[in-house]
């Protein structure tokens, strides 16, 4: 419990820094105090759903910095349909179990209106079934392995085929043929190298090896061993967390250079190159839709904001933009819908545009994924990206990538389970 | 295969044993000898780590011109800062608890999720990048595909250096000789005049300190944040365990025996594999010398 109490008070500070601390105060004293103040005031309570604490937070807290900044920003303008948006935090604990509970309990207790959150995968499982039984929204921000289509959930991060899929042809394309896969062993990696493995065989690359590392693993030294026996043109990394600081350190030191063999990332972004450190990465490459060196005047704008709030020393990158344009492409859909209720919104929200920092995109009408553009970044010293290729325009999202799949996911013409067969 | 990759294997293992012992020594004290399950061993080596983090700052800031010398003050102000820690906890908490096993493994696992809290609070939930002096980055090169990373060297030889250093004060000096005395029978020493009280403290302070120590040393492979210890700790323990409780040869032992299982099972199958390879050799070790690879007989 120690952990729980402290984490709360850490949000106190955070959250009276943001101007929403009767919201914080509401998590000490319960959910009375809160409703007494603004039963007067008519608002809009949201979920807010993310690890604020265990080994998750790392990644997580700067997303929920994000949506509360979005929030804010909103609020300042006049909030969503004249009402004021008040977010309810709570805190998932890296634990998926308690993902699902805490889920239960915004969606019975506080009835918000939708909820913003969860970052892995096994998380956004969890709470899957609580959101479908109980007709919640979730918007959910980090790429991901896709393979999934509920009519629960709108997905801001990229599909695999604007992430993953584009990264392998660029690489086929640009650097070599022969590619090293490496991953953590759980859900995210195991389906994504199973589209690559694909994705290779037909377009005609060679997988040298496929290795994946539990959890925490800090021990690469084998590995990289077998790394140069094997000798790659590309590595392909899918590892998550902790893990990559100790990869690119062990590999930097047993003398593989990004002119060597490059490392191709998608679970890494600016956030997390803050502690790795840019001079062990330079010159090695990520795919995303989002960097924060991206040169556009709303982008500009957006890491000026997010600086100004958090501090000079914070980054913005890919799950931290979508989380923050998720918030706004809701209130979209609420102005649109004229109403909160959950049923409406989501039809209202089919077809949703608008300019994000990450330029535009477009909430697929049929599998309510996001229209996004798919890029590449070089890493430079300073922790950001030389963007070294994008696809021009935004790519429409394909959760069920033709090549290991034949299903399709489309609410427009299977309205009952939104999954029908390819054709 | 090529020799040098197989050469380079061979190396990775005595990498892997001198990682695996230096994590494992201030436990094989606290937990071998003193019998205390500490479960926040991994947060008490974040301390060393986080140590490491912050002089490492105030070289690049104050003192650029000595950055390549950081990591010696950094191994030893992470050794006496995390000595005082681990000593303010034996006072205040463990002290208490000698006699209840059970209770010390739910105090020291509260320490653990509170020390975790408090890196997040102070240093922020990001992990932290520590950059290594530039002597200890890349590696020496003695062919083409042989070449050994001068970090890893750096880290056997400390790993070295503190067993040199544990065998000599537990067995040259009067400390040492109380310690022994103590771990082996405590009603008798205390008998014969010996300050329990004042061992165990002693004892606590030192084990903490050399896990001080590992956590700074790992920085230079391993990352930095506020929940990395936990990576740490479950490693640690099967060093310790399997080496025999109250055996620093059985540490040392236990530490090669290990490293190398995983390192070759790794070779030939996969990380994860490789775990459950060392997982199974232990149990069945286990199973034949249920005391570990070297017990002491004591008559307590």
């Amino acid at each position: 419990m120690g952990s729980k109490g402290l984490s709360r008070r850490d949000f106190l500070k955070r959250t009276i820094g943001t101007g929403v601390g009767a919201m914080g105060l509401s998590l000490l004293s319960g959910g009375n105090w809160t409703k007494e103040v603004w039963a007067k005031e008519d608002v809009i309570k949201v979920g807010v759903l993310h690890s604020f604490s265990g080994t998750m937070a790392i990644s997580e807290v700067s997303v929920a910095n994000a949506e509360l900044m979005a929030i804010e920003e909103l609020n300042r303008n006049g909030g969503v349909l004249g009402k004021k948006i008040v977010p309810v935090i709570e805190d998932g604990a890296s634990d998926w179990p308690t993902f699902a509970e805490k889920a239960k309990k915004l969606l019975l207790k506080d009835k918000v209106a939708t909820v913003f959150g969860c970052w892995t995968s096994a998380s956004r499982k969890a709470v899957l079934p609580v959101f479908e039984r109980y007709n919640g929204l979730l918007w959910y921000p980090v790429q991901y392995e896709g393979m999934e289509c509920s009519r629960n959930v709108f997905y801001t991060g990229a599909a695999p085929n604007q992430q993953i899929m584009p990264a392998v042809s660029w690489l086929l394309k640009n650097v070599g043929k022969k590619f090293y896969l490496l991953g953590s062993d759980y859900v995210f990696p195991r389906t994504a190298n199973l589209i690559i493995k694909a994705q290779l065989k037909h377009e005609g690359g060679i997988m040298v090896a496929e290795e994946y590392v539990p959890l925490g693993h800090m021990e690469f030294s084998t590995i990289i061993n077998k790394i140069k026996a094997k000798k790659p043109d590309v590595i392909f990394n899918t590892i998550n967390g902790d893990s990559n600081v100790a990869f690119f350190k062990q590999l930097k030191n047993a003398g593989i250079t990004a002119d060597d063999i490059p490392v191709m990332s998608v679970s890494i972004a600016e956030d997390e190159l803050r502690g790795i450190g840019g001079e062990l990465v330079e010159g090695h490459l990520c795919a995303w839709n989002y960097f924060q060196s991206l040169d556009n005047p709303i982008n500009k704008k957006f890491v000026e904001n997010f600086k100004k709030k958090y501090g000079e020393h914070r980054v913005t990158d890919d799950p931290i933009e979508a989380g923050y344009i998720q918030v706004y492409l809701w209130a979209k859909a609420v102005e649109k819908a004229k109403t909160t209720d959950v049923d409406a919104v989501r039809e209202a929200a089919r077809g949703v545009e608008m300019d994000a920092p990450e330029g535009h995109v477009k909430i697929d009408p049929e599998n309510q994924h996001l229209w996004k553009t798919p890029r590449i970044g070089k890493i430079r010293t300073d922790g950001q990206f030389d963007i070294i290729w994008d696809a021009k325009k935004p790519v429409k999202p394909d959760p069920f990538p033709a090549i290991v799949s034949n299903k399709v996911c489309n609410w427009l013409r299977y309205p009952k389970t939104g999954i029908g067969k390819r054709k | 295969m090529d020799t040098g990759v197989l050469l380079t294997q061979v190396f990775n293992g005595l990498s892997l044993f001198s990682i695996l012992l230096l994590m494992a020594l201030g436990l094989a004290i606290i937990f071998g000898l003193m019998g205390v399950i500490n479960l926040a061993h991994g947060e008490f080596m974040m301390i060393g780590a986080y140590t490491t983090y912050v002089i490492e700052i105030f070289f690049s800031k104050y003192v650029n011109g000595a950055f390549s010398m950081y990591i010696f003050v950094a191994l030893i102000s992470s050794f006496f800062l995390t000595a005082f820690i681990g000593f303010l906890t034996e006072k205040t908490l463990i002290q208490h608890l000698y006699k209840r096993p059970l209770d010390t493994l739910l105090a020291t696992w509260g320490l653990s999720l509170i020390l975790q809290q408090s890196f997040r609070n102070i240093f922020g939930a990001n992990n932290v990048n520590v950059d290594m002096p530039k002597w200890l980055i890349g590696s020496f090169a003695i062919s083409q595909d042989f070449n050994l990373p001068y970090n890893r060297i750096f880290i056997l030889l400390l790993a070295i250096l503190c067993v040199g250093g544990i065998t000599l004060f537990l067995f040259k000096t009067r400390w040492g000789l109380r310690i022994r005395a103590v771990t082996q029978n405590r009603n008798m020493s205390s008998a014969l005049g010996i300050n329990t009280r004042k061992v165990d403290s002693v004892a606590f302070a030192l084990g903490s300190g050399l896990a001080g120590i590992a956590g700074s040393a790992l920085t230079m492979i391993g990352s930095v944040g506020p929940s990395t210890g936990q990576n740490y700790i479950v490693d640690s323990f099967m060093v310790v365990i399997l080496g025999g409780i109250k055996s620093l040869l059985g540490t040392i032992l236990s530490a090669f025996t290990i490293g190398e299982i995983q390192s070759v099972a790794e070779f030939f199958s996969s990380s994860s594999m490789a775990k459950v390879i060392t997982l199974v050799g232990i149990i069945i070790l286990l199973q034949i010398r249920p005391k570990g690879l070297f017990s002491m007989r004591v008559r307590a």
